[in-house]
């Protein structure tokens, strides 16, 4: 199951203050802005270029 | 016959080897302006001795009667990502480099056409930047304005150009690098097809999006370098004579874009149709996934090589560049092969244009602005600032992306009196062809005239 950029940006930040990298974090959160457009961009992609058969299976 | 333009390889050539020029002058007439224009601090290292020695060589060389061709005695300028025997490859950073042992295969290749290497170019950090700012050499100025970036990664490159520092240039370019800093220095950058030239003896960036290319002050010189480094003889290259068909991609490229660079597009087109040509409006389907594709794919890259290094030097990396390397190691694997797999999507999308529209190659700008002020972290295009990065790598990143071969020139001055860029972006596998069509459209819009950079060295 792919985790939610929500999710994945709080491990990230956490784990950026952890490394004493504060200044990361809006960098971070730039790149999961970025990361859910790309999986949206996925998403069309996948239900335009699916097979029907693969779609009766989700 | 119009007089020769001396700041040209394809016009120098021939009084090269009439000898009416000599290497010697020529090298000493590009030290004396890298000397008195040091504060574009476009070099790392300028190879004073070793190019004279070698500038005597060819004059020695050419008096025997042996001459190489078109690049026999010229100088160049090498990006310091690149490996040169006996120099250290210092990529712009602090992080400890080593001496390179071997020229890298372009390098080697342009020496056997006897080009003399006169010097590395300064960078941005790693090839990590579109600004050349963040450099441990101090950043690169523009002379065409020392206020303003010279444009990256390859600024240096760009700038040595424009100054007459040297006649011809070797860059690299993963997201634009060799053609956003040929924009902003008014200069002729060429990225070729992915993997048409080898990378090796390049320190990479993002080993799936890393080309090497020429740097000229011309279409014809870029011609002239290319073929050198493909390993074969440079003969210079003819203008297409056919009636060319250009597609210009809408939205996604155009729509925030500022007015001087929008009139150069318009300009362009009206001269291309006015001499014959076809020009007609396309659609790249998807374009808009770039930024996000790119991104997944870069970051990660760039993180891998760096990864033993950010291990024992992190300190030594401009602040910026490090977090960018530290960013990429947040990248999951599954949003890596994600946009592996839209990228396959994009480069579909760049060939249905072409194929569907039966395109000789893409006209679109190369940067949407001019180039941008030193120091700057945002940029105001059509009214609306956005980070200067994203709006620099915006109308070139693509063709990385898709592996596209592309050639950026300039095409006129701005309002603010700075150079203006467009690019041809060509079929894949075709950068002869594409070369053809440039040599075509230079001479329509500039009327062959080049770049805007001055010098005669």
């Amino acid at each position: 199951m792919t985790e939610s950029t929500d999710a994945w940006l709080r491990a990230a930040c956490a784990d950026a203050d952890r490394r004493g990298l504060p200044e990361l974090k809006p960098l971070l959160e730039a790149l999961a802005r970025s990361t859910a457009a790309l999986r949206a961009a996925d998403d069309a992609h996948r239900s335009v270029a699916a097979p029907p058969s693969s779609k009766e299976h989700e | 016959v119009s007089a020769p333009d001396l700041r040209r390889i394809a016009d120098i050539a021939p009084l090269v080897r009439s000898k009416k020029l000599s290497p010697v002058e020529l090298v000493v007439s590009c030290l004396e302006e890298i000397a008195a224009q040091r504060e574009v601090n476009a070099f790392t290292t300028v190879l004073e001795s070793s190019a004279l020695e070698e500038a005597r060589h060819a004059d020695s060389e050419m008096a025997s009667g042996g001459w190489r061709g078109p690049l026999h005695g010229i100088p160049i300028a090498v990006k310091d990502l690149i490996d040169v025997a006996g120099t250290r490859t210092t990529s712009g950073s602090a992080v400890p480099s080593v001496e390179a042992r071997a020229d890298a295969p372009v390098v080697k290749r342009l020496r056997e056409a006897g080009a003399i290497v006169i010097g590395k170019t300064n960078l941005h950090e790693f090839a990590y930047g579109t600004t050349s700012e963040e450099t441990a050499f101090g950043p690169v100025k523009n002379p065409l304005d020392l206020s303003r970036s010279a444009g990256g990664s390859s600024g240096g490159s760009a700038a040595a150009l424009a100054a007459g520092m040297c006649f011809g240039a070797i860059g690299t370019d993963t997201g634009g690098s060799i053609r956003i800093p040929s924009a902003a220095c008014g200069t002729v950058g060429l990225k070729p097809t992915y993997g048409e030239l080898p990378i090796d003896g390049i320190v990479p960036l993002s080993g799936s999006f890393d080309h090497v290319g020429p740097m000229a002050r011309s279409v014809a010189d870029a011609v002239l370098l290319f073929q050198a480094m493909q390993g074969t003889t440079p003969t210079g290259g003819e203008p297409s004579v056919e009636r060319l068909r250009f597609g210009i991609p809408q939205r996604y490229f155009c729509d925030r874009v500022d007015d001087d660079v929008a009139s150069s597009l318009r300009r362009a087109r009206t001269a291309l149709t006015e001499a014959g040509h076809q020009v007609v409006d396309i659609e790249i389907a998807h374009a808009e996934w770039t930024p996000d594709v790119y991104l997944h794919i870069m970051l990660p890259e760039a993180s891998w090589y760096h990864a033993p290094l950010l291990e024992r030097h992190a300190s030594s990396y401009s602040p910026g560049v490090r977090l960018r390397l530290e960013m990429g190691r947040y990248v999951r694997a599954e949003d890596y092969v994600r946009a592996q797999t839209l990228r396959e999507v994009l480069r579909g999308s760049v060939n249905a244009a072409m194929a569907t529209s039966r395109l000789d190659a893409i006209l679109l700008p190369t940067l949407p602005t001019a180039a941008p002020p030193l120091g700057a972290q945002t940029v105001t295009i059509a009214g609306k600032p956005e980070p200067i990065r994203g709006a620099m790598l915006r109308l070139t990143q693509m063709f990385n992306v898709t592996g596209h071969p592309s050639i950026a020139f300039p095409a006129g001055v701005g309002g603010d009196g700075m150079p203006r860029g467009l690019q041809l972006v060509g079929r894949e596998h075709a950068t002869s062809s594409l070369l053809r069509a440039a040599l075509a459209v230079e001479r329509q819009i500039s009327g062959g005239a080049g770049s805007v950079g001055g010098g005669t060295g």
